[in-house]
């Protein structure tokens, strides 16, 4: 049986389960004189039937979806006289196996090839049977216990509950598994590109070219893996955005907290907030087709001479785009300085903005600079403007008007399109997005540890 | 300080004054001019976009009088097979020929074959094919022009005039000729909606975008809101404060922190490379949204949670649910508006999201329209990419009109999860 048809069928044997576990359960009802005389609602004795029906085979069908191609390959494989050394080889031959058994192949297939194909037809049948016998055997067998162990004195919601507090914490755990998924992804595709690329070359080297020849002779075969221009890249175009981004967004709070009367305030706010809402890629459309052929205009007509592609313009945008983020997140540590310190400083004599800068900014420093550390962090990763303006060069360089790239562009420019996952190039991509995670990581933790802190002082 | 009196104290204090008054008035115009900034940054943004793009729902049309000749077409029947390879290229060059009779020349003739877009054979296909009887008729056929016809009359208009580009100047008479006999005209340009992906850009759409985008956010969303609520249940309703809780916690802060593209990074080490689920697919796209959506979805139905009073539970409590009754059966049901909400947001997030699914392989070139989850598809902000990238002129009107369609989705999701919010909201 094909899988889908086998999950349709586990589903109506389920659903079959609970109509036989709650019409038992108003029969017993019944007969003892009433639903008190159960211990749980007939509706529980259906579920908790059901769910031994359903959720065993459920995790075995997924297990077997997950293991069955790996097992039958190693089978196949295994069977052969000769198999090539190298993985490429063996992945090439197993893939002339799979086409020949798919009927697919082009060319005349060697006897060694014929014969696994053969194997492999007949193990993927064998298999397809195993399941679905399994499968079938596993839950008819298990709502049979269910449905025989059922009594009146069962206590079916208890043991509901139970699976279904299970599944809650099951899922509230997949926060941590995403983490331990995006951890080992990075980390084993680093180690192996640190296997041939040294990581202080990585850290420390001034070259940048990920291109690998294909061939010996070819001119520039040799990779060059020094990653400090991306880094200098990255953080020149962070610190444009922050440049633009800081000031800004905190002076709008500070308006908006401090002087707007509330018709302003409610008409400013969501109007910045749509800045936060505008998907990356329309801002790397803007920063590509208007504000980089302003700026070269503009530096142009002033004498200097700009590349069309610069660092300078995609910071702007990115500064645009983090206003809101800065503005909304000052905004709640601004609103959050009690009233009392305002009027103190007022009572004594100072003007509202000698208020603001004296006494309002200071005590909400911690979360604005959390704040900001959040900020930089999204600068950091912030990938669509940079690969959209910002260019592909890893030019060394301190002057904004050239192009730069930043570590999330080469991420982008490495993966996309064909790879092979055993050359530096593409693993050197794992690389970049190691720094990039850690790097976010630590600036997160900072930033929440930070404003954590501060909020413990005024609750 | 003793020294003064407060004659001269008072003095001192009105000379400064004049000053900090000067800096106050300054302190403020610096705050109206941040929001100005912001704000005009968001009108820029706008009427940029909208000025580039606004274009690209008119198409610029050429009206032919073609004639189905069976010969010329070399079929005598139409049928399925005969429609395939039958000449309709021939035809509508023909057709071009009649209009423009004094045409010669190699290089003459192939700038008037390319007045009409390369779609046009298919036009003539699709309509013989929906109607026989056309067969050794003539009749007046309305062509999509080529795209370097439509940006040169869409310029006309202009005050700069008309953009040449690779429109000649016998083209351009052509062009003119055309207008001024009402065989060309500017339409409403369906083909923008109704076809896939395309080098030409007159035939390119965002239809397959579109659905692209819609099976990938159907796979987020059945994964992402169970999921996301049943967390945020168990960690607002049942979590015992515990080592393994603090962790997730802090782990769920974290993620909400990660750069998008690192998520894009697991996609393809694990769900490509280990798993081999299928490349460029929708439910792989949809996997990856989800773990980026998660933490909002969480952190949102969390605040839901909150909201609703105490009061409800013990009430609950009080008259004998155990406390998965009192959460799933009085609890989430008042708490659901909320998490609604939160869900809509989440889901605007995922429909702009771009960089993590460049890395899965989203951004291959696809014409069809995505029949399931694991067919390879594209989604609109990805398309925005592609289209961004490259060289016709005529595409970055389509580039901007896409970003106008996925805009104006994003301001009627935000709307309304604003309307729900208003609408739904229980004030305890």
């Amino acid at each position: 049986m094909q899988t889908p048809t086998l999950f349709a069928m586990l589903l109506l044997l389920v659903l079959v389960v609970y109509g036989t576990g709650f019409s038992r359960a108003l029969a017993a009802a019944r007969s003892r004189g009433g639903m008190r005389n159960l211990a749980s609602l007939p509706s529980y004795y259906g579920t908790h039937a059901a769910l031994w029906c359903g959720l065993p085979a459920l995790i075995l069908l997924a297990a077997w979806l997950v293991f069955d191609d790996p097992i039958i390959r190693s089978l196949v494989m295994g069977s052969l006289a000769d198999r090539p050394d190298t993985i490429a080889g063996r992945d090439l031959l197993y893939a002339q196996i799979q086409n020949q058994a798919a009927g697919s192949l082009f060319g005349e297939p060697t006897a060694q090839v014929k014969a696994a194909a053969e194997r492999l037809t007949s193990l993927q049948q064998t298999a397809q049977l195993l399941q679905t016998a399994m499968v079938l055997v596993l839950s008819i067998g298990l709502a049979a216990f269910a449905l025989l162990r059922f009594s009146p004195e069962l206590r079916a919601r208890e043991k509901v509950e139970k699976v279904l507090r299970a599944l809650l914490v099951g899922c509230a755990s997949a926060a941590i598994l995403t983490t331990v998924g995006i951890l080992l992804s990075v980390l084993f595709e680093s180690l192996r590109f640190f296997q041939s690329v040294p990581v202080t070359e990585f850290l420390f080297g001034l070259h940048w070219s990920p291109q690998m020849a294909l061939r010996a002779d070819q001119v520039g075969s040799s990779g060059a893996f020094g990653a400090v221009p991306l880094f200098t890249g990255t953080l020149m175009v962070s610190a444009i955005a922050m440049f633009v981004a800081v000031p800004v967004g905190l002076m709008s709070a500070i308006y908006l907290a401090e002087y707007a009367s509330s018709r302003v305030r409610s008409l400013a706010k969501p109007v910045l907030e749509i800045l936060a809402g505008v998907p990356t890629v329309v801002y790397g459309f803007f920063a590509a087709l208007t504000v980089a052929p302003f700026v070269r205009d503009v530096a142009t007509s002033i004498g200097l001479e700009a590349s069309s592609e610069s660092a300078l313009a995609a910071g702007l945008v990115m500064g645009v785009m983090i206003i809101p983020f800065v503005s909304s997140l000052s905004d709640d540590v601004i609103n959050a300085v009690p009233q009392s310190l305002r009027d103190g400083a007022l009572g004594l004599g100072s003007t509202r903005s000698e208020t603001i800068r004296r006494v309002v900014i200071p005590a909400a420093l911690p979360g604005i600079v959390g704040g900001v550390l959040l900020a930089v962090s999204r600068a950091i990763g912030e990938t669509m403007i940079v690969v959209m303006a910002a260019g592909l060069a890893a030019n060394l360089t301190a002057n904004p008007l050239e192009s730069v790239t930043t570590v999330t562009v080469q991420i982008v420019t490495l993966l996309v399109g064909d790879q092979e996952f055993d050359s530096p190039k593409t693993l050197a991509a794992f690389a970049l997005g190691l720094m990039l995670f850690l790097s976010t990581l630590v600036l997160n933790f900072i930033a929440l540890h930070v404003v954590k802190k501060y909020r413990e002082q005024y609750d | 300080m003793t020294d003064l009196s407060q004659a001269q104290v008072r003095e001192r204090i009105e000379q400064s004054l004049a000053r900090r008054h000067r800096k106050e008035k300054l302190f403020r115009g610096l705050g109206i001019a941040s929001i100005a900034f912001g704000v005009l940054a968001v009108l820029v943004l706008f009427t940029d976009i909208i000025s580039k793009g606004s274009g690209a729902f008119v198409q610029t049309a050429v009206q032919l009088e073609v004639t189905y000749d069976a010969a010329e077409l070399g079929i005598d029947t139409v049928d399925e097979e005969s429609l395939t390879w039958a000449n309709f290229t021939g035809v509508v060059r023909e057709a071009l020929r009649e209009r423009f009779p004094d045409v010669s020349g190699r290089s003459e003739k192939r700038e008037l074959y390319s007045l009409v877009s390369t779609g046009a054979p298919f036009t003539l296909r699709d309509r013989l094919a929906a109607n026989p009887e056309l067969l050794g008729k003539t009749e007046k056929v309305w062509f999509a022009a080529d795209d370097d016809v439509d940006t040169f009359y869409k310029s006309l208009d202009d005050s700069a005039g008309g953009f040449r580009g690779r429109t000649s100047e016998r083209m351009a008479g052509w062009v003119e000729q055309l207008a001024e006999s009402g065989e060309l005209k500017k339409r409403f340009n369906t083909t923008f909606f109704t076809n896939g992906d395309s080098r030409e850009p007159e035939q390119a759409g965002i239809r397959a975008a579109l659905v692209g985008s819609l099976l990938t956010l159907l796979v987020t969303l059945a994964l992402s809101f169970p999921i996301g609520v049943a967390a945020a249940i168990y960690l607002e309703e049942f979590a015992p404060r515990n080592r393994w809780t603090d962790l997730i916690e802090v782990n769920i802060n974290n993620l909400a922190a990660v750069p998008s593209i690192v998520f894009g990074l697991l996609g393809l080490a694990i769900f490509i490379n280990f798993f081999e689920l299928p490349r460029s697919a929708p439910l792989v796209g949809g996997l990856v949204l989800t773990l980026m959506t998660l933490p909002t979805i969480i952190i949102s139905s969390r605040a839901a949670l909150k909201s609703v009073p105490p009061s409800i539970r013990e009430a609950a409590m009080g008259m004998g649910a155990s406390r998965m009754q009192v959460v799933l059966h009085h609890v989430l049901p008042l708490a659901m508006p909320g998490m609604l909400t939160g869900a809509i947001i989440g889901m605007a997030q995922a429909l702009g999201e771009t960089a993590p699914l460049l890395m899965i392989g989203m951004v291959a070139f696809i014409v069809d329209v995505p029949g399931g989850v694991t067919d390879p598809a594209t989604v609109l902000p990805v398309q925005i990419f592609l289209w961004a990238d490259s060289p016709e002129r005529a595409f970055v009107e389509k580039t901007s009109a896409a970003i106008m369609v996925l805009l104006s989705v994003l301001i009627v999701m935000n709307a309304s999860a604003v309307w729900l919010r208003k609408k739904l909201e229980r004030r305890w």
